[in-house]
């Protein structure tokens, strides 16, 4: 009972979940739960684990065992773009966009609605799209841009842009994998200021290695040693861990 | 500043009446019949290459098998026309009267069932559209569920031309084999073969690739256009936007194959006969090399591409018949070396800057031209 009414108020749990490429457990008996609005930080050394760890719950890789339960729905059985549709969105390390699109159109593929075949043949791109459009492109320092093909933005620009594709999904739960990666001091200011503006009314789910930044944000952090959660707790408890020193953040 | 994009802007639009203009007047009151009939048949073609446009240009799907979607549209008219041309009293001779000659030759003695239907109109026109999109959806499906892409894709669709085309050759009985299926005479009681029967049927061909244009312009303006743009640059990324890649790409397929089932029904009507030699290999690739020398994102120019390739076609391999295949290829590989937009890139970036004089390009959706995709 008690444990039902616990699983029941967590946004994701993930359980027990393996995967192995070729005998090497990358992710092993991996367990934890992630709090409705919760931001929660995944650290942990080269080769931890972390990224698969998001490619696993978005559906890029699929798990050899275990369970990832998203507001009761099991995801390790739904395709990628139902697990999108139940509310997950992911930024993948590399800016992902579309070059040869205009930042409107990169904007506007994500916004969702029509996304069956026969519902984007017949999308109708009126003023409830504009306005969202318009309104993210704001958020992700891009308004002035929207009809310039995206090939020709900057990379810190490009990370904008794959971020306010997220958003204008308004997922419940938002994974970002590295997302200040490859800025400019400049830009990495303005990047945690707009995640900060919109990590609000959702589940965050952060790899990163700017500790810095990662104190800034995080609720929760999560330490990942060769697939296995090493520690987990506040960011002032997981600093002081003697076993998380040893890891990652050295001596 | 961002409505819905029109359905062409003026560039786009005055395109489309120049080649009214060329097809509907220029061509028909310049030519002679016979040249008019060869007209015809390179724009049969072009139905072709429009499809691969969607497919290849702008989906980044490749399929090297388009002769079979040709040859299903095209052998489904000539069952049509050569059932009407096999009444009773057309071949009363045969042992088995009133089924098609080349069965009688093969000792068939009554009508295979896949054949009767065939006798409507109304279903052969049904089944010219429905055959190929089905066909094209259990391929699509199969392939693009499982991630089979790129050039898997293209080898996968090149092997289909090529059983296909063992299979019309070695079921002589039932496809007409190697020869196909030949003189055919009327449609409706209506005399194909008279040219004044050529004339009319040209202007309704013509009608005919007006609609695939208009057609595929719809689908290229739509937000699904802008999928399949975006699902060639960054498959993964439009995966994890919530859509399911493998539709979409089915849709492109399943688009391409009927235009050029259309083709191959109207390329029968035209031509007066059907064969395997329309399905195989290389009929497919030299319908790629159509798309890729017109430019594989220009709907316009594919048929201007198919239009001129053939062209050539016809009067080199009139005088140098062994050079032609060669010269072909070096085409080919010219305009993927050269100019990887073809004939439509060359337009944008050459002509059009210097007849608007304002030296900027004149069709922003052509921006998309500037960079390759990678298939």
């Amino acid at each position: 009972m008690q444990i039902g009414h616990l699983q029941k108020d967590f946004l994701l749990s993930v359980e027990g979940l393996t995967v192995s490429f070729d005998g090497f457990k990358a992710v092993n008996n991996l367990s934890f739960y992630v709090d409705e609005d919760e931001i929660r930080v995944i650290i942990g050394p080269n080769g931890a684990g972390k990224t698969t760890v998001l490619d696993l719950i978005c559906g890029k890789t699929k798990a050899s065992s275990g369970s990832i339960q998203f507001r009761g729905k099991e995801l390790t059985k739904l395709k990628e773009n139902q697990i999108v549709q139940a509310g997950i969105g992911r930024k993948f390390q590399t800016p992902s966009i579309y070059d040869d699109l205009t930042v409107f159109e990169n904007l506007e593929i994500s916004y969702p609605r029509g996304r069956s075949v026969f519902g984007a043949l017949t999308f109708n791109r009126d003023k409830a799209v504009r306005e969202r459009v318009e309104e993210v492109a704001e958020m992700v320092f891009l308004a002035d841009r929207l009809a310039m093909t995206a090939d020709l933005l900057s990379h810190g620009q490009k990370q904008w842009l794959e971020i306010g594709m997220l958003l204008i999904q308004d997922p419940d739960l938002l994974m970002l994998d590295e997302p200040v990666a490859g800025m400019s001091v400049s830009e990495r200011v303005k990047t945690a200021e707009l995640l900060n503006r919109i990590i609000k009314g959702r589940s965050v789910l952060v790899i990163e290695h700017d500790m810095k930044f990662v104190e800034d944000i995080a609720h929760k952090v999560t330490v990942l040693h060769q697939g296995q959660v090493l520690a987990e707790g506040s960011m002032n408890a997981v600093k002081t861990n003697p076993k998380v020193i040893e890891v990652y953040l050295g001596h | 500043m961002f409505d819905n994009p029109r359905f062409a802007n003026r560039s786009e639009l005055l395109g489309i009446a120049v080649l009214a203009l060329l097809l509907l007047a220029i061509l028909p009151l310049t030519l002679d019949v016979f040249r008019l009939n060869l007209v015809a048949k390179y724009l049969t073609y072009s139905f072709v290459a429009i499809g691969l446009v969607l497919c290849w240009g702008c989906g980044g799907v490749l399929s090297l098998g388009q002769g079979v979607f040709f040859g299903l549209g095209g052998y489904c008219m000539a069952m049509f026309l050569k059932l009407e041309a096999s009444s009773a009293a057309n071949t009363k001779i045969q042992s088995t009267p009133g089924i098609p000659d080349f069965m009688d030759w093969n000792q068939i003695t009554a009508l295979p069932f896949l054949w009767q239907p065939f006798h409507s109109l109304t279903f052969t026109i049904v089944a010219i559209l429905v055959v190929p999109a089905i066909f094209a959806l259990i391929v699509g499906a199969a392939m693009f569920k499982r991630r089979v892409g790129g050039v898997y894709f293209a080898i996968i669709t090149q092997a289909i031309a090529a059983i296909l085309t063992i299979l019309i050759v070695g079921q002589q009985g039932y496809t007409g084999g190697i020869n196909g299926i030949t003189d055919l005479r009327t449609l409706k009681g209506w005399d194909i073969r008279t040219d004044h029967a050529k004339f009319v049927l040209y202007f309704v061909e013509v009608a005919c690739l007006f609609a695939c244009i208009f057609a595929a312009q719809f689908i290229r303006r739509s937000k699904l256009g802008r999928i399949l743009v975006a699902m060639r640059d960054k498959e993964d990324r439009v995966r994890f936007s919530g859509y399911s890649v493998a539709n979409f790409k089915t849709f492109a397929f399943c688009a391409a194959a009927v235009f050029a089932a259309v083709g191959g029904a109207l390329f029968t009507l035209e031509v007066g006969f059907m064969s395997p030699s329309f399905v195989g290999i290389v009929p497919s690739i030299e319908m790629v090399i159509y798309t890729a020398v017109g430019g594989r994102l220009s709907i316009l120019g594919a048929v201007y591409g198919t239009l001129l390739v053939n062209a050539a076609k016809t009067s080199f391999s009139e005088s140098f018949p062994q050079l032609w295949l060669l010269g072909l290829g070096a085409l080919f590989i010219a305009v993927v070396l050269a100019f990887p937009n073809g004939l439509a890139g060359i337009w944008r970036d050459h002509v059009q800057p210097r007849l608007s004089g304002s030296g900027k390009p004149g069709k922003p959706w052509e921006a998309i031209a500037d960079k390759t995709p990678a298939e």
